[in-house]
């Protein structure tokens, strides 16, 4: 028996890091660029307005589109739950096209959860890379720019290992949410882990495979703190 | 002729003027203190000589180049500010050391930088490196520091670190070399190590403009004293001159409240 449940259980926890492993390699990078989004200074009506113009006209000159628009979306993102995200993600292409666009079966289940976990993780990610780069001191790329450093030296030399350390432990904490997250995908019958756990108690009424699930979750959670541990005392050599 | 000129510069923010109509010159091999209360446009003025602000009006002229002329476009190219900024050295209230680098290292990593863009560097890499090294190594003892080279800021005294960020910006030797209230941010204690490399630096002849609170030091130290207030300069004249006997109703004013205590 104890085979048949390891047996269950390693495929299910196969499907959650793959989930897991697909939305980090998406997410991380696309949370950089709707950080940038966010901050983007792009201001197409700026010539609209002089100093004496009237209030409105002011303030539609200060309008900035990109970061306006990214700044909805990851409210709106961060402000529903992941549950609902992909719920819309996965059935309702379908109920309006008329045609599930994620095709039938287990993978097209799993694309659709991918899609759903990377937009969802871009947006939290996205906040904490901001802090990052907008917490390191003004006074650093001054310092860079006073001593005739190029704009990509001084991102590279001075502020990018300075943003890393900023964002390694907001970074650690979400993304070992992540690997509990996955779990979300059973909602629209994804046999992740828990899933899988679950079927010993429907068909045979056993206890242990519920225990048994959470040492998967535990060692892998495990394994991820200790990784982070690691690149946290490597940073550790400096103070920001 | 003046090492450096600087010609009616004018600076807003927004709609409030913060420098009026700046000008002065200064010879090379001497020390130019400027005084004035808060607000009065010294850090603002310091910044624009460094191209961390564009004036509004004016005209900047180190060695007879004109770095910057409001009237000019030629001289605003984006790509060129980088170069003309090594004209001048800027040392910062807050010291602004890059935490992750050594002292050693803060003070060499703008040199290694540069030096790539030299022709023979590929050639003569190993030879620059240790020259850049070498400079470094002297200018960190210099400044009294020689047993901190391998030192992260983090593990050094706010006065170790300031002194590190003079040695960082003279190890690219710049004609003028610029310190924005170096003590302002230190405990009494510190301000004088601080203050003693800099009285050196100036026996040693080294062109600079010091923005100061510590009056009697900028009457002992500097040879020129500028008065600041309200975006304009109200007096300026030699030191002893200007603090000493001050001619303007409004220096008076304005030094009294440090003589008082
Ligand atoms: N980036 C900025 N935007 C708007 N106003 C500014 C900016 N920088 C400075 N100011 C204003 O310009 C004025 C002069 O500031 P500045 O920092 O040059 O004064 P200061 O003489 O160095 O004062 P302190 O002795 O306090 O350092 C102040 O009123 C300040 O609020
Ligand atoms: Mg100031």
């Amino acid at each position: 028996m104890f085979w048949t449940v390891t047996r269950t259980l390693l495929e299910g926890f196969g499907t959650s890091a793959e989930i897991f492993a697909l939305t980090l390699v998406f997410a991380l990078p696309l949370g950089l660029l709707v950080a940038l989004g966010s901050m983007s200074k792009w201001a197409p009506l700026r010539g609209l307005a002089r100093g004496d113009s009237p209030a409105w006209l002011r303030a539609l000159a200060g309008l900035r589109p990109i970061s306006a628009v990214v700044e909805v979306v990851v409210w709106v993102i961060r402000g529903t739950p992941l549950m609902l995200q992909l719920a819309v993600i996965f059935y309702v292409p379908g109920m309006v096209l008329g045609t599930n666009p994620w095709g039938s079966g287990t993978q097209g289940r799993i694309t659709a959860t991918v899609a759903a976990f990377v937009i969802n993780y871009a947006c939290y990610f996205s906040v904490i890379y901001r802090g990052g780069i907008q917490g390191v001191p003004q006074g650093q790329r001054e310092a860079g720019q006073v001593l005739g450093m190029t704009r990509a030296q001084i991102f590279f030399r001075v502020t990018l290992l300075q943003m890393v350390k900023r964002v390694v432990p907001p970074m650690s904490n979400e993304i070992i949410t992540l690997v509990k997250d996955t779990s979300l995908a059973n909602t629209i019958g994804v046999v992740e882990l828990i899933r899988a756990g679950s079927t010993f108690r429907t068909n045979g009424g056993l206890v242990w495979p519920f225990f048994y699930t959470a040492v998967f979750y535990l060692v892998f959670v495990g394994v991820l703190t200790i990784l982070f541990n690691w690149l946290e005392k490597k940073l550790d050599y400096f103070k920001v | 002729m003046a090492i450096l000129q600087v010609e009616g510069i004018q600076k807003q923010f927004g709609k409030t003027p913060v420098l009026r109509d700046i000008s002065f010159e200064l010879e090379q091999g001497q020390a130019l203190a400027i005084i004035g209360s808060s607000g009065s446009g010294k850090t603002t003025l310091l910044r624009c000589l460094n191209f961390l602000e564009r004036p509004d009006q004016g005209r900047i002229t180190v060695g007879g180049q004109v770095l910057f002329d409001a009237g000019d476009p030629a001289t605003q190219r984006e790509g060129e500010v980088r170069k003309k900024r090594l004209h001048f050295g800027l040392v910062f209230q807050s010291f602004n050391l890059f935490p992750q680098y050594t002292a050693l290292e803060n003070v060499m990593l703008a040199g290694q930088l540069l030096a790539r863009e030299r022709e023979d560097f590929k050639q003569n890499k190993k030879r620059i490196y240790a020259d850049i090294e070498a400079r470094g190594l002297a200018l960190l003892e210099r400044m009294g520091l020689a047993d901190r080279a391998g030192h992260y800021p983090h593990q050094l005294s706010g006065g170790q670190q300031q002194r590190v960020a003079i040695a960082r910006a003279l190890a690219l030797q710049p004609d003028i070399l610029c310190f924005d209230e170096p003590t302002s941010a230190l405990d009494p204690e510190l301000t004088g190590e601080v203050l003693k490399v800099i009285r050196a630096l100036a026996e040693q002849k080294t062109t600079m403009i010091i923005v100061t609170h510590e009056m009697a030091f900028a009457r002992d130290v500097a040879d020129q004293v500028i008065f600041m207030d309200g975006g304009v300069i109200v007096e300026q004249g030699e030191a002893r001159q200007v603090i000493e006997h001050p001619q303007e109703e409004r220096t008076r004013q304005f030094l009294s409240r440090y003589s008082e205590n």
